[in-house]
């Protein structure tokens, strides 16, 4: 058995009035990549936290063992100094600045006064090829992707001298492309006797990646899978585990579908891109959607699917349009207006709820009525009584959990956050909803109720519009699917017809030659 | 019996205005009693009254996006060179007069709003020409009408709208309709309170307990009745008072209750969310500013009504106590949160350090020294007190 490198014992973390975690207990043996995973909230970045000293040393209870040794971290460069570093979810990188001064930032190389630039960027530039990156540190990082800005973060980890490297959700905000080859980095550094901590929620990369897998739940840590069988642990498995029961479907089922006519359709739509007008974003796509279907949009991100559904909703994003927009058969003259887009009974639910779907610093309410805030006022003097029942009411249908819905979205989870975003589109009253990407970042259970919402509305006749980059998501909710890749619809298929495989061999048939 | 948990919730709450009753103590002791003299009372809400109109105007631009608009006091020196000249030189009705100031604020308004909303030019910039051309201009205007460079006197019946007294009586000969009127007004807050709670819980909402109720009915009313009483005593009520409470009654309502104030919150929260929500967020920018240039306008009536002269110098720093106010209030510097109550406590606490330190007669500049650290001093005692156990 090889060398448990960090163990950590009876952790118990209080805050005031919660548990955090319990008793919690991890083991990790040299060279591993250990999974972590449970539902948002169940303690996961706790424990972390903790690890890497942003909790100090006093202020929970337990020991953290590494390397042998008891260790007290007051602080994160404590624990850095040692090689645990961590990369949180969200990239801390400045746009504005070069990649290497980025990767230096808070742990310049030089002498006491003075930066040494040539050696911060040689080194940069060192660290930068062992992820596989090919760009130069002195280029500003806004002018990569997101995905490359990821190895950027984990290069930073590697000028840190990292040991034991924490990655916490690195592919939420990947596609799956980058996803992979991220992963597959991974398991090259693990190669070079690199040890790793992957918190994430996609379960196909734990089973991909991962030696071990500890789940855990409500702050305490359930069970140690390991993952060396012939077969790699199941999806359904570590689900169970998570969640404390059996998921027999992960997508709920459908009743009474009743799909009726075409409700909304566009004709040979075209969009530019708004800082390089000679670039198509969406490139003469044609489709509908009827009264009760649930339609998805599939792609790869940068495939053009939030820039249709942002130029269907008002225009919202885009420039040099061109095309029809059909409701009810009719044709809908366009304008440049999302109050337009909402009075013509269409919503955008956005794929960034914090960027720009709700405004954290305010209430729940005030969330709620936000896009329609007619419906509750009388003479533009706002019904507060009102308000608060509408906000109630949909704290009750869709489930959201809070002690009160005057509570600020801004401490609420991922997946209350989302369902605050759906009540605020809800409440619009609006027939056709397009749905960025409505589960990301959320958890398993989450992501199952939001699954419910979706069908419900879809029986109530409205038409969704489901865009994600989930292929399962896609199969599993739609009934019809069309396929998207560099600007155009490339392939439709009935829901019945589509698999995995058939759905990437158009994307992949697509992209080439035409 | 009251806990001591909820003691210490309701301090927390209102921490602003126990410093405001703090400072109002200290100036009682220091200038022996003189700042609970009736004048002083008069003198606190004339002296202030562009504080807090502008600030008003000054909250809604905030609201924004932590946006300011640095023009104001150059923009009341212009307007006030502008009053001289109709009013004044050009001998014209003060209600003529009123009307083309209050044109020419909606024309800079509207085009400061246009440049701000739809060319996209970043506030602070837009109006930092007007910080600097206005005065000049205003000055300018002065000079070639006047030898000593300011104008003077206004018209007394301009004078009796913004600087009189409703009912006027005697010093020391008591008022009575004021009282009467300070009477009315505590009922009617008294009665707001309670209806208030009384229809929340009709409806199962959470409300005030009869006790926390009875305490804010006791003190806002014994406020008001107090502040009336010593006005009754020194010639009634001040026209002033009419016009920033007036203003201030129509903004609170506008941000808490319609929905364009919810608009404006929205946009300082997020701008894209609210772009996103089928807010026209260009629109409300272009009225915030256009709304800071028509009480700009109106302060300008106030102000050189009291002074009863136009003057180079008037109007200087008046965009600094606006945005203290503000800041002081709690006003967010980013945006999207902020009262008009609390920019109203803030305005009314720097109105007593200025009123308290000229009564003492501090010397001119250590007032300047004492201002600068209470104010620090006042917000940084309101942030610690809501951070702790949070």
């Amino acid at each position: 058995m090889a060398k448990i490198l960090l163990e950590m014992k009876n952790i118990t973390k209080t805050f005031p009035g919660v548990k955090a975690l319990d008793n919690v207990n991890l083991q990790v043996e040299e060279g591993e990549i250990h999974a972590l995973v449970g539902e948002n909230g169940a303690g996961k970045s706790t424990l972390m936290n903790v690890l890497s000293g942003i909790y100090p040393y006093g202020t929970y209870e337990g020991d953290i063992i590494y390397n042998g040794q008891v260790c007290k971290f007051s602080n994160i460069k404590d624990s850095e100094k040692l090689g645990i570093v961590i990369i949180h979810q969200e990239l801390a990188l400045v746009p504005e600045m070069t990649i290497g001064e980025n990767m230096y930032l808070g742990n310049e190389c030089g002498h006491k006064f003075a930066i040494d630039w040539n050696k911060t960027y040689s080194e940069a530039d060192k660290y930068l090829k062992m992820v596989g990156l090919e760009e130069s540190s002195k280029i500003q990082v806004k002018t990569i992707g997101t995905g490359k800005q990821q190895l950027v973060e984990i290069a930073k980890a590697l000028a840190k001298n990292a040991k034991l490297l924490i990655l916490d959700e690195p592919t939420s905000s990947l596609n799956e492309e980058d996803s992979r080859a991220l992963l597959d980095l991974m398991l090259s550094f693990k190669k070079q006797g690199m040890t790793m901590i992957i918190i994430t929620h996609k379960l196909n990369e734990v089973s991909y990646v991962a030696d071990k897998i500890t789940v855990v739940r409500d702050g305490s840590t359930i069970e140690t899978i390991d993952n060396h069988g012939k077969e790699p642990v199941s999806e359904d498995r570590i689900i169970r585990g998570m969640v404390g029961r059996e998921l027999t479907n992960r997508f709920p089922k459908r009743e009474n579908i009743k799909i009726g006519d075409i409700k909304m359709e566009v004709d040979h739509w075209t969009v530019h891109h708004p800082l390089y007008p000679e670039r198509k974003v969406v490139d003469d796509v044609s489709m509908y959607v009827r009264q009760g279907e649930v339609v998805g949009i599939y792609g790869l991100m940068g495939a053009g699917r939030t820039e249709l559904a942002m130029s269907i909703f008002g225009q919202s994003y885009g420039v040099n349009f061109s095309g029809e927009l059909k409701l009810d058969g009719k044709h809908v003259k366009l304008r440049k207006s999302e109050a337009d887009a909402i009075r013509h009974k269409i919503a955008y639910v956005t794929e960034d709820r914090k960027g720009n779907g709700l405004v954290l610093s305010q209430s729940i309410k005030v969330n709620t009525s936000l896009a329609n805030l007619g419906a509750i006022s009388n003479r533009s003097v706002i019904d507060g009584d009102k308000e608060y029942a509408v906000a109630e009411e949909y704290r009750e249908k869709l489930k959201i959990k809070t002690p009160s819905v005057e509570q600020l979205v801004g401490n609420l989870s991922g997946g209350n956050q989302q369902k605050v975003l759906l009540a605020k589109w809800m409440f619009a009253e609006p027939d056709v909803l397009l749905l960025d990407e409505p589960t990301r970042g959320i958890d398993v259970g989450a992501k199952y109720e939001i699954y419910c919402i979706i069908n419900d509305l879809a029986a109530a006749g409205k038409c969704v519009v489901l865009i994600s980059s989930e292929l399962p998501e896609v199969l599993g909710m739609s009934d019809r699917i069309y396929i998207m890749n560099e600007a155009r619809i490339v392939g439709e298929m009935k829901a019945e017809e589509a698999t995995q495989e058939n759905i990437m061999a158009v994307i992949l048939k697509s992209g080439r030659g035409v | 019996m009251m806990d001591n948990k909820s003691i210490r919730a309701a301090l927390k709450k209102n921490a602003m205005l126990i410093i405001l009753l703090l400072v109002y103590l200290f100036f009682l002791v220091l200038t022996k009693g003189s700042i609970f003299n009736p004048s002083s009372f008069t003198e606190l809400i004339n002296q202030n009254a562009y504080v807090y109109i502008l600030g008003v105007g000054m909250l809604m631009c905030m609201l924004t996006g932590g946006n300011i608009d640095l023009s104001c006091g150059a923009f009341v020196c212009l307007l006030g060179a502008f009053g001289g000249v109709f009013m004044i030189v050009r001998g014209m009705e003060p209600g003529v007069s009123i009307l083309l100031m209050l044109l020419i604020g909606i024309a800079y308004g509207i085009f400061l709003g246009f440049l701000i909303a739809y060319v996209h030019i970043p506030p602070w910039i837009a109006t930092l020409a007007g910080y600097l051309a206005f005065r000049g201009l205003g000055t300018s205007i002065l000079s070639s009408n006047s030898k000593t460079g300011s104008l003077a006197p206004f018209p007394v019946s301009f004078q009796n709208i913004f600087y009189g007294r409703i009912f006027p009586t005697e010093k020391g000969v008591f008022n009575v309709p004021c009282l009467v009127f300070g009477m009315l007004a505590a009922a009617a807050v008294v009665l707001i309170i309670f209806l208030s709670r009384r229809s929340r819980l009709a409806k199962g909402y959470e409300a005030d307990s009869v006790r926390n109720a009875t305490v804010k009915s006791v003190l806002s009313a014994a406020v008001i009745i107090l502040v009336m009483t010593k006005l009754s005593l020194d010639g009634g009520i001040p026209t002033t008072l009419l016009w920033v409470a007036g203003i201030v009654l129509i903004y609170s309502f506008i941000t808490s209750k319609t929905t364009v104030g919810r608009h404006f919150y929205i946009v300082g929260g997020n701008m894209e969310t609210a772009r996103l929500s089928g807010v026209n967020t260009r629109r409300i920018m272009f009225l915030a500013y256009l709304n800071m240039a028509v009480l700009t306008a109106i302060a300008t009536f106030t102000v050189i009504a009291r002074s009863q002269s136009a003057y180079a110098d008037v109007g200087k720093n008046f965009e600094m106590d606006a945005i203290s106010a503000c800041v002081v209030g709690g006003v967010s510097a980013s945006g999207g949160a902020g009262s008009v109550f609390g920019m109203v406590v803030g305005a009314t606490l720097i109105g007593i350090i200025n009123l308290g330190m000229s009564l003492i007669s501090l010397d001119a500049n250590y007032q300047r020294v004492v201002k600068g650290f209470v104010l620090l001093a006042a917000v940084v005692f309101d942030i610690l007190s809501k951070k702790r156990d949070t």
